[in-house]
C-alpha cells in the first residue's frame, strides 16, 4: 500500500503547476471562454515541445512514455488550471483510442503527428439522445466503393470546431441498440460534408454539434483496420472509462483549488472582528470540504492505479466518477457560501470552476448513471 | 502509488482470518451484548487466544512481549478484527495504557501491568470523561489530594465503558485546582476493588448496559500509582506510541453490514419483484459502498502516513468524522429499505437479520460522540489540517 507520488510524478506535478501558472493564468481562461475557437495555437505549440502531447504514449510513437496514472497527475495540474484547448479531446480521449485499438501503421503515423503538435483531434460520439451507450450511437457510416459516406449528428463533441480529425463512432451494421456494428472511423474535419458548429454550453468549454452529409471516410482509417468494421463498441467501453478517471483527474485538481482558495479567503476575511474562518460554522464548511476533495482524490487514483494496472476496474471507475461528480459539485457550491456576494460575481475565478463541475459531473455520465452501474457491480 | 497489499501482507491477513473463523463459534454473526456473560466469556477467550498468538499485542515493540508490526500489518489486523466482529480486541489496555506506560510507567508500574494486558488477563476501564467535563477534558474536577503515601480521590467519572468488568481503570484526576485547568491533572491507576469505588450501569439507548458511572468516596490510592510527574497527567494521557489510528474499523464494520443490507435486498421481494431491482434501493446501495470505499481509503492514508514515519492529525479526524458518519447512514439505509419490518427488534422471530441492523442504527448515535464528537473533529481538520484561525 502506497497512497504517494513517487519522484518522476512530483516532478511532473511542480512542472506543470509551474508553466500552467506562468502559461494559463485566468485570464487566458477567460479570454478562451469569449474567444471563437477556444484554443491558443501558441500555448499548443509550446505544450508540445514541453512533450506533453505525447506524456501517455510510447516513446517509439514520438511520445514520451509515461502511463495511465502519471497522466493523471499531468490531468489534474490541468483542471487545477482550467487549461482551455483540445488538449483533452485530441490526446486523453482520441490519443488514448489510437494507443489503445489502432493498427501499427496507425499508431506511426498519427501518434507522433499528435506529440508534435500538428494534429487535433476530437472524438465524435455523444449523439442528441446524450446517451454514451450503443443505443445513443445512430450516425450511419454506409459501405461505399473504397469507403464510407457518413450522414448523421453528432452532439456534445468537444473541439471538433478546431480539430483536423475527427474519430467518429458510426454504425455500419446492427440494429440501432446492438453493440454489434459500431466502427471506429477517422474523418477528415475538413472533408466535405462536415461540419461543426461550437455551441454555448454552461461551462463555455466549445462543444459542437457536428453534422455529417455524405462526408466520405477511407476503409483504411477504421480504427484497428477494415477488419475492425463493426467491432468498435469494445474500444468504446474502455475509453469510457479512462475518459471518466482522466475527468476525474480533472476535476479532483479543480476540486483542490477550491478548497485552498476558499480557506485562504476564510482567513483574510474580517467581520466582526474577526476572520471569518474562526468561525465554527465556516471552520466546518471548510473541513467538510477538505474531505471531500481528499477523498475525490484518493478514490479516483484507486481507478487509476486499477486501469494503469490493465485491470477491468469497472467498479473503481463507477465508484470514482460517481463520488467525485457530487463531491466537486458540493465542494464548489460549499465555497460559494464561504465567499459571500464576492463568489457570486462573474468577476471572481470561483465561478469559472463551479460552471465547469457542473458541466464535468454529467459527462461520460453522472453520480446516478455511476451508481447503478455500482450496483449492478454488487449483485444488485 | 500501490492499491494494494504486499503478497506477505495479505498472507498474514488469510492466516489472522483463518484463525478468527476457526476459533469463533460456528455462525458466528456478532455480539448483539458484550455485557451478557456469554457474550463477554467469548471476548474473553478470544483476547486470551489473540494473546497466545502475540497477535492481541502486535503493535506493541518486541522488548514489551509485541510482534513490532508494521503499520500495514496493523491496520490489516484491525480491519479484519471489525469486519469479523471478532470480539476481544483491548482497547483500554493495549491500544491506550500500555502505550502510556511505556513512555511514562515506572520500572515497577511496567513490570506490574504489561504482561497483564499481553497475557489478555486484567481488564482495563477509561476514567476521563464526567459529568462537566466531555470535550472540555481538561475542565474535570475529580479531586485527588495527597495523604501520605497516598492519594485520596472523590468524585464521578460517567460514561466509562467496560467498568462493570473492569479490574483496573486509568483515571484523570485534579490535584491542583489553582492553577491553569491543563496544568493541575494527574494521571493515576486505580484497583476497581479498592474501598469506596462504587460502579454504577448505564444503559444506552438499544437497551444494552455497555458504560457506566463510577463514584470515587475517599478511595485511597497509593502513590506508586501516580503515572507520570504529579500535575503532569495531561500530557501523559496525551502520549500515544507511533501505532497504527487509521480509524480503518468503520469502513470495514461498515462493509460487513453493507453485505448483510445487500443480501437482504436480493432475497426479500416487494410489488412483485425484489427489493434489489427497486431503483432507489440500488441508487442508495450503491452510494454507501462508494462512501465506505472512501472512508477506507481515507483511513488507509493514515497508516500510509504512518509508515512513512510521519504524524497524521487532521486526517485521523477526518476518518474518523467521515466513517462514523457513514455508519450512521449505512444503518439508517438498511433500515428503510427493510421498510415496516425495520421495527422489529432483536428476539422477536419478525426481526429482520434478527434485530442486528436496529441494534447496530442504535448504537451508531453514540460512535459520532465517543473519542471526540463530530463537531471537534471538524474544529480540528478546521485549525490543525487547514490552518483557520481558533
Ligand atoms: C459509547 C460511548 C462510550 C464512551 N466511553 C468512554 C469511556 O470509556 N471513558 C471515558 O472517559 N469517556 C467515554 N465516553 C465519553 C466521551 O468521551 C464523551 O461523550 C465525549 O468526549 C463528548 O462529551 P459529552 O458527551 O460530555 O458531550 P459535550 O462535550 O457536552 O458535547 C455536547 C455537544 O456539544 C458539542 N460541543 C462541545 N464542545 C464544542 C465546541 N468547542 N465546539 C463545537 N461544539 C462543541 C459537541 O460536539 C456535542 O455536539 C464514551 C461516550 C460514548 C458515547
Amino acid at each position: 500500500m502506497d497512497l504517494g507520488f513517487n519522484e518522476e510524478q512530483e516532478m511532473l506535478r511542480k512542472s506543470a503547476r509551474d508553466f500552467l501558472d506562468k502559461e494559463c493564468p485566468k485570464k487566458l481562461v477567460r479570454d478562451m471562454e469569449e474567444h471563437p475557437t477556444g484554443h491558443s495555437p501558441e500555448l499548443w505549440k509550446k505544450m508540445a515541445d514541453l512533450g506533453w502531447l505525447g506524456l501517455p504514449f510510447p516513446e517509439k510513437y514520438g511520445g514520451m512514455g509515461f502511463g495511465f496514472l502519471d497522466f493523471c497527475v499531468l490531468l489534474e495540474e490541468m483542471g487545477r488550471a482550467l487549461l482551455p484547448g483540445p488538449y483533452f479531446s485530441t490526446v486523453a480521449l482520441a490519443g488514448q483510442a489510437i494507443m489503445d485499438a489502432g493498427t501499427e501503421e496507425q499508431k506511426q503515423f498519427l501518434l507522433p503527428k499528435i506529440a508534435g503538435g500538428n494534429l487535433v483531434m476530437a472524438l465524435a460520439w455523444t449523439e442528441p439522445a446524450g446517451r454514451y451507450d450503443p443505443s445513443g450511437i445512430r450516425l450511419k457510416a454506409t459501405p461505399q466503393g473504397d469507403g464510407y459516406l457518413v450522414n448523421g449528428t453528432k452532439l456534445f463533441v468537444h473541439d471538433a470546431h478546431v480539430a483536423d480529425m475527427l474519430l467518429v463512432a458510426a454504425r455500419t451494421s446492427g440494429t440501432p441498440r446492438s453493440a454489434e456494428g459500431i466502427t471506429l472511423l477517422g474523418v477528415d474535419a475538413r472533408a466535405a460534408g462536415v461540419k461543426a458548429t461550437p455551441l454555448v454550453t454552461i461551462a463555455a468549454d466549445k462543444q459542437c454539434e457536428v453534422t455529417f452529409r455524405r462526408a466520405a471516410a477511407a476503409r483504411a482509417n477504421v480504427l484497428g483496420g477494415p477488419s475492425q468494421e463493426g467491432k468498435g463498441w469494445p474500444v468504446l467501453e474502455r475509453l469510457w472509462l479512462k475518459g471518466a478517471i482522466a475527468e476525474c483527474a480533472r476535476m479532483v485538481g479543480g476540486a483542490q483549488w477550491v478548497l485552498e482558495t476558499t480557506v485562504q479567503y476564510a482567513k483574510d476575511r474580517v467581520q466582526f472582528g474577526r476572520p471569518i474562518g474562526s468561525f465554527q460554522a465556516i471552520q466546518h464548511y471548510c473541513a467538510n470540504m477538505a474531505t471531500d476533495v481528499d477523498g475525490a482524490r484518493y478514490i479516483m487514483y484507486e481507478a487509476a492505479w486499477a486501469l494503469d494496472k490493465g485491470q477491468p476496474a469497472t467498479m473503481e471507475v463507477a465508484r470514482a466518477k460517481a463520488w467525485v461528480s457530487d463531491a466537486y459539485r458540493r465542494t464548489c457550491a460549499t465555497a460559494h457560501q464561504v465567499h459571500g456576494a464576492i463568489g457570486f460575481t462573474k468577476d471572481h475565478d470561483l465561478q469559472l470552476y463551479t460552471r465547469r463541475a457542473k458541466a464535468a459531473e454529467v459527462r461520460f455520465g453522472d453520480a446516478d448513471h455511476f451508481r447503478e452501474v455500482v450496483a449492478q457491480q454488487l449483485g444488485l | 502509488m500501490e492499491y494494494r497489499f504486499s503478497p506477505e501482507e495479505e498472507a498474514f491477513r488469510q492466516e489472522l482470518v483463518a484463525f478468527i473463523k476457526k476459533e469463533l463459534p460456528p455462525g458466528w454473526v456478532g455480539g448483539m451484548d458484550d455485557s451478557s456473560s456469554e457474550d463477554w466469556a467469548i471476548a474473553q477467550q478470544m483476547r486470551q487466544k489473540l494473546a497466545a498468538r502475540g497477535w492481541l499485542t502486535l503493535a506493541w515493540p518486541r522488548e514489551y512481549g509485541g510482534m513490532g508490526a508494521s503499520f500495514m500489518q496493523q491496520v490489516i489486523f484491525t480491519e479484519e478484527m471489525a469486519y469479523n466482529r471478532c470480539p476481544g480486541k483491548d482497547v483500554f489496555g493495549v491500544r491506550m495504557l500500555g502505550p502510556t506506560l511505556i513512555i511514562y510507567g515506572t520500572e515497577e508500574q511496567k513490570r506490574r501491568h504489561l504482561g497483564g494486558i499481553a497475557r489478555g488477563e486484567v481488564v482495563w476501564c477509561q476514567g476521563f470523561s464526567e459529568p462537566g467535563a466531555g470535550s472540555d477534558l481538561a475542565s474535570l474536577s475529580t479531586r485527588a489530594v495527597e495523604d501520605g503515601d497516598d492519594f485520596v480521590v472523590n468524585g464521578q467519572k460517567v460514561w466509562t465503558s467496560g467498568a462493570h468488568h473492569a479490574d483496573w481503570m486509568f483515571l484523570l484526576v485534579r490535584t491542583d485546582p489553582n492553577v491553569p485547568k491543563h496544568k493541575g491533572i494527574s494521571y493515576l491507576l486505580v484497583d476497581m476493588k479498592s474501598p469506596g469505588v462504587t460502579v454504577r450501569p448505564l444503559v444506552y439507548m438499544a437497551g444494552y448496559h455497555a458504560f457506566n458511572e463510577v463514584y470515587f468516596d475517599n478511595v485511597r490510592v497509593p502513590r506508586s500509582h501516580l503515572v507520570g510527574e504529579k500535575n503532569q497527567g495531561w500530557y501523559v494521557a496525551m502520549a500515544t506510541l507511533n501505532f497504527e489510528r487509521s480509524g480503518v474499523e468503520w469502513s470495514a464494520m461498515a462493509r460487513h453490514t453493507h453485505e448483510e443490507i445487500v443480501d437482504y435486498a436480493r432475497a426479500v421481494r416487494r410489488n412483485g419483484r425484489p427489493l434489489s431491482k427497486d431503483p432507489l434501493v440500488r441508487a442508495k446501495l450503491a452510494e454507501s459502498a462508494i462512501e465506505i470505499e472512501v472512508s477506507k481509503l481515507l483511513a488507509y492514508r493514515i497508516a500510509w502516513m504512518q509508515s512513512q514515519g510521519r504524524v497524521p492529525d487532521a486526517e485521523s479526524s477526518m476518518a474518523k468524522a467521515f466513517g462514523t458518519e457513514l455508519l450512521q447512514r449505512l444503518t439508517l439505509t438498511g433500515l428503510q429499505i427493510m421498510g415496516l419490518p425495520s421495527v422489529m427488534a432483536a428476539g422477536s422471530r419478525w426481526a429482520p437479520l434478527q434485530g442486528r441492523l436496529q441494534r447496530h442504527y442504535l448504537r451508531s448515535f453514540g460512535y459520532t460522540i465517543e473519542a471526540g464528537t463530530s463537531e471537534v473533529q471538524r474544529m480540528l481538520i478546521a485549525t490543525r489540517g487547514l490552518g483557520l484561525p481558533r
